[in-house]
């Protein structure tokens, strides 16, 4: 089955600049005359990345594409659209052959179809269950674009839309005994909030947790790992503190007890503490250590964020009211770091380590502080300045008026109006 | 001679005032500050030996943090602190030679190169220029 | 005792300059007073306001660097770092705006109390030459601080400069100092704003300050009244009045809406969107955004500019068009298209900043 298709292809490479140049294509010529769902692959095919490498519909649909007669097309090597079932296999036909896809693209992997065999979506396909997602699914047909193209399905922030067609089908997961609800979680995540509002396109979406042809839901220990690849520091924080071997024992996902693992948050020091939203108290009761523990580090970094709020809001009172402060806004910088590495030192859940953290923060937040009230003490000063000389230039313009006043009315008694009254200064 | 009214007088004295509330900003003005300029383009950023090798000071250049680091082979190098993916400060990662970000673990190398990790472009790199015991960093171009 | 030593002062100083005499002319000089007679207070607003611009320009000078590595740094020190420097500086862009708007208020004024008629025609002239030559002011003065609005209005600027037929590519380079914005540009505008243009409109406002007090205050054609005042002190006192009030009003917006320091220029950055020059410039820009791309074949943009300069050459001119007026008589005709002028400025700078996308 390979061999003539590599043949075929070897063929079509040849002829491909040829079918640049408008080589007769019988295919498109009678398909573009049809409607809907006949005429579309036409239409959808002119942005296609195939087309690009000069490949053309009997690439993939065999057939003979020099005739308009339907007969003479249909010829012996024609496939037509291939069963649902057998999709995967179809295009594994070149993308799994290492050696043809060479010829077009050296560097594109080949393990796709491998890879998609181990997955959920691959098994359940294996058993017959054609309902599951094949490679047209996510790629789209005959407008298939790299995923480095922002329109493509498969491009970081389509990933959601793509995969949510089915995963937020609940009739279609009800099925499967899943919910329907992770893209609608995951897009109020700060993930999400990150990739679409910051077009920062590092942000993690369904593949870079899933895999992609692999897809599989990950394991409990596995979410970890994931989270590892850009929370390293998280992660060894969690690793040496007593919660790794704890929750190793219950079974429980690391980043994922706390966090959620669809709709993560942005984290903050209301998820730790001993009151009702704090996720601590889900584990430890009352007067436990864990307990005390949680509610001293609640205390010891909301003290400290307080403070760090307490200074922003000065620094931007007074820039409010007009005074420079880029200097002190410099200095913030710094104790914002500090404060996002000690809050990040609660995996460790070591209170004294936070304290210490939160100390030196302080420290440095204490010289930011005397500059902030400085400046709003300048903006006082600035507007009781004003008040002053306001009051005076008031003063001297009252004194101004009062004496052409009565220079008027000197000049009125002197005589008649145009001599030059009694020199008055 | 005239007579000085209390106009006169309310008149002079409301004058002085005016000059005096104008001249007191304009004299505070002219007299040097503390820090007598704008810091620039080009700043002292340690001194010689301040900096052990394989080691690194973060300073305020311009409005934003730079880091300048002293090379285990002894050459120093400069570049800005803040990392191009979220802006959280960058710092000095001796063991492996690199500039870290804590923040999503993007990593750099000493040219300013993205080695791994989210940041979407390379840390712009300043001159470095030694003049007697002073190091002196400046923005390149 | 006083007194004496103030005499013995004034007779030194008067044996050898002889100023007797002048104080002579000055006490014998007078101002109508009528109906119109408040108008007469806006050319005296827009010489204190110059002397205003005069010192804190220099004030500035002691702190400001006119170099591309420096400039921006150096306004945010004196904002930041220099005692009073935020209202010194405040007050020179503030003051820098106010000046020219009341120097279109004394313009207009004098237009439509005729005062341009015979023997004033060259007070008119020069005052219209110093409108030009602040606007020019303006226009360098707006780069120095070298933050993004004033790189890209710069750019925006002298494209159109550039624009002109013929002369065109030559004076964006005469302007620029180059190709384009750059270093250079800073350099030559700092010397345009503190020495070139200082000298030539000093010159100006002494020639057009002693053509007024030559010739006297020109009184509206028809007015018969003979009320007069001293201008030596009266007048001037008034005149303090007015300008007591003007320095609150400068007070009031320097400490409550302190000019802003502003993003440094990156001239790799893309042109932010909605870029406008300052307002005295944006009926011109805003005329040149609606012309239409051609008309009958020439290039609108082109045929707007020679429009803008055969306008202001005819308004440089009106004494001397004006028959009517010159024979004191009322002429309703150029009452008409001063009004239509200052409709056309009005309405095309109030465009500007309703209109979104222009």
């Amino acid at each position: 089955m390979k061999i003539p298709i590599v043949r075929l292809l070897a063929a079509a490479a040849l002829f491909a600049p040829l079918a640049a140049f408008g080589q007769k294509n019988g295919c498109v010529d009678c398909h573009s005359q049809l409607e809907d769902e006949l005429k579309a692959p036409v239409a959808a095919f002119v942005a296609d990345v195939h087309r690009e490498y000069g490949l053309s519909c009997e690439d993939c649909h065999g057939g003979n594409p020099a005739t308009d007669d339907i007969g003479l097309a249909k010829d012996k090597s024609y496939k037509g659209a291939p069963a649902r079932g057998r999709i995967p296999v179809f295009c594994g036909g070149c993308h799994a052959d290492a050696a043809a896809m060479r010829t077009f693209n050296p560097a594109l992997r080949t393990d796709q179809l491998s890879q998609y065999e181990t997955s959920r979506h691959g098994l359940l396909l294996k058993a017959g269950d054609t309902k599951v997602a094949v490679c047209t699914d996510c790629h789209a047909v005959h407008g298939i674009l790299s995923a480095k193209m922002p329109k493509s399905t498969i491009f970081p922030w389509n990933v959601p839309q793509t995969c949510g067609r089915c995963h937020s089908d609940r009739e279609l997961m009800a099925g499967y005994r899943i919910p329907a609800d992770q893209v609608e979680e995951y897009m109020g995540s700060v993930h999400a909030k990150g990739l679409f509002e910051k077009k920062d396109l590092s942000a993690p979406v369904c593949n870079d947790c899933h895999g992609n042809h692999g897809a599989y839901p990950p394991s409990v220990t596995s979410v970890a790992a994931v989270c590892r690849q850009c929370h390293p520091s998280a992660g060894e924080l969690f690793g040496q503190s007593p919660h790794k071997k704890a929750f190793d024992e219950l079974g429980m996902g690391e980043c994922e007890t706390c966090h959620g693992n669809h709709r993560i948050e942005p984290p903050s020091t209301s998820m730790i503490g001993t009151d009702a939203g704090a996720v601590c108290v889900q584990c430890h009761d009352p007067g436990s250590r864990g307990f005390e523990t949680a509610a001293e580090i609640r205390r010891t970094l909301e003290g400290f964020s307080a403070a760090y709020d307490e200074v922003e809001g000065l620094l931007a009172l007074a820039r409010r009211k007009g005074v420079e402060v880029s200097d002190a806004e410099f200095g913030l910088l710094d104790v914002h770091t500090r404060l996002v590495s000690a809050e990040n030192l609660t995996h460790g859940l070591d209170a004294g380590a936070i304290s210490k953290a939160v100390a030196e923060g302080e420290e440095a937040l204490g010289s930011v502080r005397t500059a902030a009230r400085g400046a709003v003490d300048e903006a006082s000063f600035r507007r009781r300045g004003l008040a002053v000389t306001t009051a005076i230039l008031a003063l001297f313009g009252a004194a101004l008026a009062l004496k052409v006043r009565r220079m008027g009315r000197l000049r009125r008694g002197a005589g008649s109006p145009g001599t030059p009254g009694p020199t008055v200064p | 001679m005239k007579r000085r009214s209390a106009l006169d007088i309310f008149f002079g004295g409301s004058l002085v005032a005016t000059i005096a509330a104008f001249l007191y900003p304009v004299v505070r003005f002219v007299l040097p500050p503390k820090r007598t300029s704008a810091s620039v383009d080009s700043i002292v950023a340690a001194q010689a030996g301040e900096l052990a090798p394989n080691s690194a000071k973060v300073f305020k250049f311009g409005a934003a943090p730079a880091i300048l680091v002293n090379t285990p082979e002894g050459n120093l190098v400069a570049l800005t602190a803040v990392c191009t993916h979220l802006t959280c400060n960058v710092r000095f990662d001796a063991e492996t030679g690199t500039l870290f970000c804590p923040c999503h673990n993007g990593r750099f190398d000493l040219g300013g190169n993205v080695l791994s990790g989210p940041p979407p472009r390379p840390l712009e790199a300043f001159a470095v220029t030694v003049s007697g015991t002073d190091i002196i960093v400046s923005r390149r171009g | 005792m006083a007194k004496s030593l103030a005499r013995d002062v004034w007779r030194f100083l008067d044996t050898r300059f002889l100023i007797s005499d002048l104080a002579g002319f000055a006490r014998k000089k007078m101002v109508p007073e009528h109906k119109r007679s408040f108008w007469y207070f806006f050319g005296g607003i827009c010489l204190f306001l110059t002397g205003i611009q005069v010192a804190t320009g220099g004030l500035l000078l002691l702190y400001y660097t006119p170099h591309v590595d420096a400039a921006h740094e150096s306004i945010q020190f004196i904002m930041g770092g220099v005692k009073f420097g935020w209202l010194i500086r405040s007050v020179h862009s503030w003051t820098a705006n106010i000046l020219i708007g009341m120097m279109f208020v004394h313009m207009f004024s004098t237009f439509f109390l005729k005062a341009y008629r015979k023997p004033r025609e060259l007070t008119w002239v020069t005052g219209f030459l110093l409108l030009v030559l602040f606007m020019a002011f303006g226009f360098s003065g707006y780069l120095l601080p070298w933050n993004e609005l004033s790189y890209f209005a710069t750019r925006v600027g002298t494209d159109i400069a550039g624009s002109l037929p013929l002369i065109g590519p030559w004076l964006k380079t005469v302007i620029l100092g180059g190709p384009e914005v750059s270093q250079a540009t800073l350099t030559r505008f700092f010397w345009f704003h503190v020495a070139l243009l200082p000298a030539v409109a000093l010159s100006l406002v002494a020639v057009h300050v002693l053509l007024v007090q030559t010739l006297g205050m020109s009184k509206p054609i028809g007015e018969r009244g003979k009320r007069e005042i001293p201008f030596f002190p009266d007048f001037i006192y008034k005149d303090a009045l007015g300008w007591t009030v003007i320095l609150v009003l400068v007070g009031v917006l320097c400490v409550f809406l302190p000019w802003e320091v502003g993003a440094k220029a990156d001239p790799l950055a893309s042109t932010p969107l909605g870029i406008k020059p300052e307002w005295y410039f944006t009926f011109m820009f805003s005329t040149l955004k609606i012309v239409p791309a051609h008309i009958v074949s020439i290039e609108g943009e082109k045929l707007a500019i020679l429009g803008f300069l055969a306008g202001g050459l005819l308004w440089m001119l009106v004494p001397f068009l004006d028959r009517r007026a010159r024979r004191e008589e009322k002429s309703p005709l150029w009452t008409w298209i001063g009004l239509a002028f200052a409709a056309y400025i009005v309405v095309m700078t109030v465009l500007t900043y309703t209109v979104p996308n222009l």
